[in-house]
């Protein structure tokens, strides 16, 4: 983390409204989880309870195969997802989850997200709207609708908005 | 047990009143940060790069989507209280209705101004509504949204979470 790192280099992408249609298909994300991922996504979140770690409990109490990933830490999942594509200056405006089903060691979850509404508010932001799934196979395990402001030129950063400029 | 009349506008008076209001026991520090991102390979710079971060965010910040991992308590801290249920008016509402069952449909984060390494977060919780008895599949009970607010040390609103909950007896 040098002090003269320059952030105008090719790793980082900075994707701009216009670049974007309604249509357009996100990069697929696709991850083999482990015990490891399940119980370092849970600790990471602060969530100590057992049906994150414990597979005895999850398996005899909760009545499920395995430990399975926590909510925060699949935001967390939706939000790296969205921001390799977005680049640094995407900056998050909302998340909408739906939980259907149980992530568990031994799945390859799979992320992956369409473009369904690209609009510009009465504030001047750019907004891209996402539907993101994440799936095991032909099941898909969680949903979240998502609103990310991106650039609408090079010289705007959704990030120094503030009061009435953001509404996200 | 089936909720009185009474009780349900009891229940509807709190709403819009906020309840719950606590102070995190500790300030938002970057070794959860980089442990959050380890744990799904982010690797946005903002995270990671205190240049790119200076340049793109006026400074570092959290993942917006840790949101709530700032008022989860250790596992353990000397002479801590009883472990708080995170979202307390969820089971005061199952408890007053008489509704022993219940299932959260899904949940909103809306991110406001970032949150950065150092800041001391508050939070409340907001009842919004509370619906009339309804039947579903599940059973005979009373959807209700409960909104979690954020705000930093200086008063600014940093994200709202929002649940949506179905209380019920199984049919």
């Amino acid at each position: 983390m040098a002090e003269d790192d320059t952030i105008e280099d090719a790793t980082m992408p900075v994707l701009l409204l216009g670049e974007v249609v309604a249509g357009d298909r996100l990069p697929d994300l696709a991850y083999d989880v482990t015990a490891t991922t399940v119980v370092l996504g849970a600790l990471a979140s602060r969530d100590w309870r057992p049906m994150h770690h414990d597979k005895d409990f999850a398996v005899d109490r909760n009545g499920t195969r395995d430990i399975f990933l926590n909510t925060p830490n699949q935001a967390a999942w939706f939000e790296r997802f969205l921001t390799d594509w977005t680049g640094p200056h995407g900056r998050l405006g909302r998340m909408t989850f739906r939980m259907l089903g149980s992530v568990f060691p031994g799945d390859t979850m799979v992320l992956s997200g369409v473009v369904d509404e690209v609009t510009v508010d009465e504030a001047g932001c750019g907004w891209v709207g996402v539907d993101v799934t994440l799936s095991v196979g032909d099941d898909v395990k969680t949903t979240c609708d998502a609103r990310v402001a991106v650039p609408v030129d090079a010289d705007d950063n959704p990030w120094t908005r503030t009061g009435t400029r953001w509404q996200p | 047990m089936t909720a009185t009349a009474d009780t349900v506008d009891e229940i509807r008076a709190l709403i819009g009143v906020a309840q719950y209001e606590e102070t995190g026991d500790f300030p938002v520090e970057r070794g959860y940060i980089w442990t959050t991102c380890a744990s799904v390979e982010n690797g946005n710079p903002l995270f990671w790069d205190e240049a790119a971060a200076r340049a793109i965010t006026d400074g570092l910040i959290a993942p917006p989507t840790m949101l709530s991992v700032w008022f989860r308590p250790h596992h353990w801290a000397p002479g801590g209280d009883a472990p708080r249920l995170p979202l307390q008016i969820h089971f005061d509402l199952k408890e007053k209705l008489g509704l022993p069952e219940a299932v959260m449909s899904d949940n909103t984060i809306v991110f406001h101004q970032p949150v950065r390494p150092g800041d001391v977060l508050a939070t409340r919780q907001v009842l919004r509504s509370v619906s009339d008895e309804k039947t579903t599949k599940l059973g005979t009970g009373r959807f209700w949204v409960i909104d979690v607010e954020y705000a930093n040390q200086d008063g600014a609103l940093v994200g709202v979470e929002s649940y949506t909950g179905f209380g019920y007896r199984r049919g």
